[in-house]
């Protein structure tokens, strides 16, 4: 251990509850409920995660040697995690000697300020952003409205969301919930000056989010931005895009803010030969996105004059504490485990209540705030929105094993919460059970359903059990409640019958 | 008081107490330093940026300016921006207006132009992606980005056939933009649109023996 090492380790906090976004209002089963009832997403989601499986399928299946880049990406980001603390502090030295200036945010709250009070001293009231999961985690948005500044969002999909003042469904395409007609009521209402006689045609909505955020590259001062990659042994930062937006961000302004979790540190320069392959067949499909953008500090004469670098931490360092759970950190955010999960392409992304989504945020989410920060935590619910079919690790490029995850935290959801997994699905019948009035109305009314079986099975179930009774046979209901049978001469009988047995065999026992 | 720094540093370091792990080594073993003879490499790397949708047109060295020129036409390009370090004789068979940029011209500034014309520092066959790096004959990273026509002249001997290979090619001090095809989103409905905020055109002029 190190010599700055006093005393017993303590285990770090998570996310501090009730900031930034990463915990839902209500548990999964409910939002997701609700969700599916809107056979606009369902359908959106469906076409769209279809799509991206095939591409992605397309464009790793022509790599020969795509198995050892997920065994090279996975071994980089284990090591990097357990080295963690002379990374941050090699990046910061790089980044610093190389003119930019380097910030520490114990949590998404002190990230929220630094960042304000960075905009502030640049005399701007407006930001231009660049897509970033990093600041949607700590709802840096939502501050800097409540202190006048206007963060503009860049990205088209984010522009949409943020305009429809909706919520992100999806890692990489947050807009996936709306369809084209949506899309052209929303600009019609909310950019200003656009040709009112704009139709759904994408190039021409497209065209029209090009004129307006052309105005704002070309005059904010200001550029927050996420970051995909620090690499610790030059300093250098990147962000891996499509549209452009992200280049005008990091060019044009001229100062640039950038927060990056403290995980997404990668040791050396060489390690991008491995992740500018896995991230962009893994997230769009494709073999490379169009741009990727790599600076390092301050450039004279390019860019930005000057360069933050926010470091946040915000429960990660929680994550890190667990053994098994800090498997989750290693994450590159390609969103390829929500495109394979057929959870999460029915639900979509909005019930999991968080910036993270899908089967990776089911595992994140908790570790980064925690399951039971509060009675009734919502998170508590994520771990259980998956039927552990394992399409995520599969798909996965750094290998994390999100179905162990997902078994690991239902663990400890249940001996922290003081009961086991059974406990808690009996608590339901519970709640019927514990009175007899209740419990004996319910006996007779799945008696009902044996007036429809056939050969002692039921056909099937009303909704929403039809799911189940589709893949299985349901056995019918008994003739009789046990209640009812018990007071029947027959029942009487079987009882005599029992404790006489009981009898004789007690009798036994003791002659031994 | 303790700082942000060292309280994050500190808990990281308990977390790594409380939960130790052993070394991990790396394995490599994928591929890496590949060649490939020049026509296939160059047959590979137009069919990647052909997938694009970026518009390829190669040519002997010796006919340089004659190809940059008939592009520029083709697209209109009447008024154009160059970075200062780029060879001239590229320019000779133009005949419309050349700015040459420097950094104290107003980014905004730089919408006013047709096109720019830009060399190139490396290039990956296999995924079709072309490295730009601020070099002279490069220039600033909004010269190539603002504009909506970026005509990018690649010599094939600076293109390689996969990724690991070029960047090792790379300085990472360097701001660096890796441009692979025009902007592009699928952001709605995920239907693919060419050319949101960067560039819309991107021809790339292969030169074939330099």
């Amino acid at each position: 251990m190190s010599a700055t090492f006093l005393g017993m380790p303590a285990t770090p906090p998570r996310s501090p509850y009730g900031t930034g976004n990463l915990r839902g209002d209500r548990p999964f089963p409910a939002a997701a409920h609700d969700e599916l009832r809107n056979e606009q997403l369902r359908r959106n989601l469906g076409r769209a995660t279809r799509t991206i499986r095939a591409k992605r399928l397309d464009v790793t299946g022509e790599l020969p040697d795509w198995e050892e880049l997920r065994d090279a990406g996975s071994a980089i980001k284990t090591d990097t995690m357990n080295r963690l603390p002379e990374l941050l502090e090699e990046l910061e030295r790089n980044v610093t000697a190389r003119g930019g200036t380097v910030h520490w945010a114990r949590d998404g709250v002190e990230a929220n300020e630094i960042v304000a009070r960075l905009v502030r001293e640049t005399g701007s009231d407006e930001v231009i952003k660049v897509k970033s999961m990093a600041t949607q985690e700590t709802g840096l948005n939502e501050h800097l409205e409540s202190l006048g500044i206007t963060a503009h969002e860049t990205d088209l999909a984010e522009l949409i969301v943020q305009l429809a003042h909706d919520k992100p469904s999806h890692i990489l395409v947050p807009a996936i919930h709306r369809n084209r007609d949506e899309i052209r009521q929303i600009f019609l209402k909310e950019i200003p000056g656009v040709d009112p006689s704009l139709d759904n045609v994408p190039a021409h909505l497209a065209a029209a989010a090009r004129a307006y955020l052309r105005e704002k590259f070309m005059t904010t001062k200001v550029a927050v931005s996420g970051a995909n990659f620090g690499i610790a042994e030059t300093g250098t930062l990147s962000v891996v895009e499509s549209e452009g937006n992200g280049r005008m961000c990091l060019t044009l302004p001229d100062t640039l803010i950038t927060v990056m979790g403290i995980e997404k540190v990668l040791p050396r320069y060489q390690d991008l030969e491995v992740f500018l392959q896995l991230l962009p067949r893994s997230s769009t499909g494709e073999r490379m996105n169009p741009y990727t953008s790599m600076w390092t500090g301050v450039t004279p004469g390019d860019g930005a004059e000057s360069f933050h670098l926010v470091l946040l931490d915000n429960g990660r360092t929680a994550a890190l504490a667990d053994r098994v759970g800090r498997e989750a950190l290693n994450c590159i955010r390609c969103s390829a485990c929500l495109n394979v999960c057929p959870v999460y392409e029915r639900t979509g992304g909005h019930a999991y209540g968080s910036t993270y989504p899908g089967p990776i945020g089911a595992v994140l989410t908790p570790q980064l705030a925690g399951m039971d920060a509060a009675k009734d935590d919502p998170n508590s619910s994520l771990p259980y929105a998956s039927s552990l079919c394992g399409a995520c690790f599969d798909a996965c490029p750094v290998k994390i094993d999100i179905p162990s995850l997902l078994v690991e935290l239902r663990h400890q959801h249940t001996e922290r919460s003081g009961t086991t997994a059974e406990k808690l699905a009996m608590k339901a019948a519970g709640a019927v059970m514990s009175r007899p009035k209740v419990y004996t109305a319910a006996q007779k009314a799945s008696r009902l359903g044996r007036a429809l079986a056939r050969d002692g099975k039921l056909p099937s179930l009303p909704p929403p059990l039809n799911g189940w009774s589709d893949s299985r046979d349901t056995p019918a209901p008994p003739k009789q409640t046990f209640r009812a049978w018990l007071a029947s001469s027959e029942g009487a009988a079987a009882m005599r019958e029992a404790s006489a047995d009981h009898t004789r065999d007690q009798q036994q026992e003791d002659g031994r | 008081m303790t700082t942000a720094r060292e309280t994050v540093l500190g808990r990281i370091r308990d977390a790594l107490a409380l939960a130790p792990a052993g070394d991990t080594p790396v394995p490599r073993a994928y591929r890496t330093g590949r060649v490939l003879p020049d026509g296939e490499r160059l047959a590979l790397f137009t069919d990647r940026l052909v997938d694009y949708k970026a518009r390829v047109h190669p040519c002997t060295a010796d006919r340089t300016a004659e190809v940059v020129a008939e592009v520029l036409r083709e697209q209109g390009a009447a008024r154009i921006g160059v970075p200062r370090g780029l060879d001239p004789a590229w320019l000779t068979a133009y005949d419309g207006e050349v700015r040459h940029d420097s950094a104290d011209i107003p980014a905004p500034r730089l919408d006013a132009l047709d096109g720019v014309v830009t060399a190139s520092a490396v290039s990956c066959a296999e995924t079709g992606t072309i490295f730009l790096d601020g070099s002279p004959d490069q220039g600033r990273r909004a010269l190539s980005l603002v504009p909506d026509l970026h005509v990018c002249v690649v010599d094939l001997s600076t293109v390689v056939v996969g990724v690991p290979e070029a960047v090792a090619r790379l300085v990472p001090e360097r701001p660096t933009t890796l441009i692979s095809g025009p902007s592009a989103t699928s952001d709605i409905e995920l239907e693919r649109v060419e050319g949101v905020h960067g560039p819309r055109t991107l021809a790339v002029v292969i030169r074939t023996d330099a």
